[in-house]
């Protein structure tokens, strides 16, 4: 035992070296239940920042090093994960897992050190008054909800009398929305019912009671396989795709090919536009993949995870670059970064810049973590294999989602005995 | 040479019976002791805190517990994760209802509720036992997952139903929350850890610990020399869980800090705690911390060795520990199926006789 310790210090030790450039740990997990979801998004983070290494020698002249650290989704790993990375500069963290986020939250902002939980997580981190450390922009699992109902709003004209049905993995993340929901349901009159799905494989009993039920919209919060099962057997009871709707997490290639021509017409919400025609991917394609600089094994370029690891990778990248002009020095600091993350404004101009237009509007600040909470809907065809938008990226419900993002950051302050900081 | 009784004259009862009858053996223990006391708390930071020391401390105490049950009492069980569940919550209800009640209190009254939870779960074991014991005991670990999940009570209503341990104090100083000193936080566990180490080492070449092995080794050979397997069995369902159920509130309050049941407390945790008790060694304390050390610190061992200094992919050594720890448990359990408590025992005998073996 002596020997192990001796051994895993000796190497701790070693592996420390001094930091010089932008650290960026990236908790991966391409092992483990999710490794199918979490393979895209790691690859695509790290190519996109491989590429302005590459292009532009890092960010604002200083060399960008990714910190490749295997979570497999599990909690306690993304502890050591964390623990092991922090010491090396981490200027911000991505834990890609909600149950890891709701470790760091406390963790990272005692050490202050930002955590970016994108479109997942705590959702009243949104509050920045209360969580100044922690960030969920561009939208939370609560936009995510009001933007689904309005959409079914649109499309039925009336809720009044509908009914709604959310399928959710039985979990943290599952249960998120469902605050929202209900409140929603009491604000339009259509009637509400969670049903839970304890193990993602088996849900024989969860879609018959749909069958029988028969609500006029499913609304589904899953991951990992659960997402691959439950377009498989709303397919077999042959619920109308066209009134089931996923969220983000719920939205990739993955989920929907199983099902073959079943899933022809699934929706799911999604922030940011689908594909790879944009410039940016080109260059990604010509700089990472072609030139066999990509992580993984490169064969994930352009899937909608993929893109969301980009997407993630830009919104670092888009911090730094605003940290750097902040405070005028290229090798920020954790604090610096945090400054940044909190001032980042990516407009329609600037993602034009970026090479990837047709992405709504980003901009977060002091009060608000959350960003603008915009959203598109995007539907998937089974003949083409391609999502593609059906919707224009529109906005939450702001008068249901605010008011309960204030009660849930109010109970953490009583909780943890903090007072919220003033912004101004 | 030095390893040895000859020399060592025992005078009392006491003297002889004591767990470390060699003098040599009584020393390194206690430098053992004093090491980890004083020492160890000045060198810490928060990696070794929180990726090693403390993941071996808190799993070497669930290990101690399921090794009462298991290992001495013979009665096979898959509910750790649940029990440890048990402990958890409860030290997170106590935590937030009574908010001026010492973290002190809060871990020992876990371990009480836990051992009466245990001690509930334990009825079926004095109808069946075996295999169809262990199926019972999987039903407590879904069972318990699954009540703290739908009862929102048991995590004070929050929207997610993640719960999150809030700051408690010792004697003014932070052991749990985010603003606990590494060397904090492992002296608290460390404390709990040795005493009911010593403890459990004691229970078991007790009086009630020979009830258990009775039990263990002939449950009916037992009951005619006068065993009651009703107070052997349920005694040592309720210790077991006692410690588990401490071994749970340290790891969630002191450890992680923030716990959601079915993704920290399932069935995959029930197995693991059983590995470490099978490759450490049924039957003994040393074996459960062994087991524990072998199956916490080993991955994090190779993970910093490949990755920290030989600089491979993350995703390759993830896989390459699953074969590296797969592999080393298959051979353990073929070369020394009683574990790496028997080599030591070996090693200890070895010793003994060295350098004129006979």
């Amino acid at each position: 035992m002596k020997r192990i310790l001796t051994a895993a210090g000796l190497a701790a030790m070693l592996a420390a070296p001094a930091a010089a450039d932008l650290v960026i740990p990236s908790m991966d997990y391409r092992t483990g239940p999710f490794a199918p979801n979490g393979i895209p998004f790691a690859d695509g983070f790290h190519d996109y920042l491989e590429m302005l290494n590459q292009r532009d020698g890092g960010i604002g002249g200083v060399p960008i090093r990714v910190l490749p650290c295997e979570t497999a989704y599990n909690t306690e790993k993304g502890v050591e994960c964390y623990e092991s990375t922090k010491g090396e500069g981490a200027l911000v963290y991505h834990p890609l897992s909600t149950g890891i986020t709701y470790q760091l939250i406390p963790k990272a902002s005692a050490d202050q050190i930002p955590v970016h939980s994108m479109g997942y997580g705590r959702t009243s981190a949104a509050d920045g008054r209360t969580f100044e450390w922690i960030f969920n922009f561009p939208g939370t699992y609560w936009d995510a909800a009001s933007i689904i109902v309005k959409h079914a709003l649109e499309v039925e004209g009336s809720l009044e009398g509908k009914s709604i049905t959310l399928v959710h993995l039985d979990a943290a993340y599952g249960r998120e929305p469902i605050p929202t929901l209900e409140a929603l349901s009491e604000k339009h009159g259509f009637d509400f019912k969670a049903i839970p799905v304890a193990y993602g494989q088996e849900q024989k009993s969860q879609w018959l009671q749909i069958r029988r039920e028969r609500p006029d919209w499913v609304v589904m919060w899953g991951w990992g396989v659960m997402n691959q099962v439950a377009i498989q057997e709303a397919a077999n009871i042959r619920y109308p795709m066209d009134r089931f709707v996923g969220v983000w997490w719920s939205g990739s290639e993955n989920d929907v090919l199983p099902a073959g021509a079943g899933a022809d017409g699934y929706k799911a919400i999604t922030f940011h536009p689908p594909g790879s025609d944009a410039p940016l991917f080109g260059e990604i394609k010509e700089m990472v993949i072609d030139a066999n600089n990509y992580a993984g094994d490169g064969t994930h370029f352009g899937s909608v995870l993929y893109n969301r690891g980009v997407y993630a990778a830009i919104t670092v990248a888009e911090a730094i670059r605003a940290a750097q002009e902040m405070h005028g020095v290229g090798e920020i600091t954790p604090a610096m970064m945090r400054d940044g993350l909190e001032n980042v404004t990516i407009d329609a101009a600037r993602w034009e810049a970026l090479g990837w237009p047709g992405n709504p509007e980003i901009n977060v600040s002091c009060e608000d973590h959350g960003g603008p909470g915009l959203a598109a809907i995007q539907q998937w065809s089974y003949d083409a294999k391609t999502w593609s938008l059906i919707t224009e990226f529109i906005g939450a419900d702001r008068e249901i989602v605010d008011p309960l993002i204030a009660a849930d950051a109010a109970a953490y302050a009583a909780e943890n005995s903090l007072t919220p900081r003033a912004c101004n | 040479m030095f390893y040895r009784e000859a020399g060592d004259f025992k005078v009392t009862y006491a003297e002889d019976s004591q767990t470390f009858p060699i003098a040599f053996d009584r020393y390194r223990y206690y430098i053992v002791l004093a090491f980890a006391v004083l020492v160890v708390p000045l060198l810490i930071n928060d990696y070794w805190e929180k990726s090693i020391l403390l993941p071996f401390l808190v799993y070497a105490l669930i290990a101690i517990g399921l090794n009462i049950l298991t290992g001495y009492c013979g009665q096979v069980s898959l509910g750790t994760g649940g029990f440890m569940a048990v402990g958890a919550y409860a030290c997170y209800k106590l935590m937030t209802a009574y908010p001026d009640l010492n973290i002190f209190f809060c871990v020992l009254l876990s371990g009480a509720v836990t051992a009466l939870v245990g001690v509930l779960f334990g009825l079926p074991s004095l109808r069946i036992k075996g295999f169809y014991l262990a199926v019972a005991t999987l039903a407590a670990q879904f069972f318990i997952v699954w009540l703290l999940n739908k009862v929102p009570w048991f995590y004070n209503y929050s929207a997610s139903g993640q719960i999150t341990a809030p700051e408690r104090t010792v004697f003014g100083i932070a052991v749990t929350g985010p603003e606990a000193e590494p060397w904090a936080t492992y002296l608290f566990a460390l404390f709990f850890v040795l005493i009911m180490a010593w403890i459990a080492r004691n229970l078991t070449r007790g009086p009630l610990g020979r009830r258990w092995m009775a039990i263990r080794d002939m449950d009916i050979a037992a009951e005619i020399i006068g065993v009651n397997p009703l107070s052997a069995k349920l005694s040592a369902f309720a210790v077991s869980s006692f410690f588990i159920g401490v071994g749970g509130a340290l790891f969630f309050a002191v450890w992680i800090g923030s716990a959601e049941v079915s993704e920290i407390f399932g069935i995959d945790k029930s197995f693991s705690v059983l590995f470490m008790i099978i490759i450490g060694g049924l039957g003994s304390i040393f074996g459960s911390f062994a087991g524990a050390a072998f199956l916490v610190l080993l991955p994090v061992a190779l993970k910093n060795l490949f990755v920290g200094l030989m600089g491979w992919p993350p995703d390759i050594v993830a896989h390459l520990q699953f074969v590296i720890v797969g592999g080393l448990i298959i051979g353990f359990l073929i070369l020394e199926p009683h574990g790496l408590a028997q080599l030591w025992r070996l090693a200890k005998e070895k010793l003994r006789l060295w350098p004129f073996p006979y």
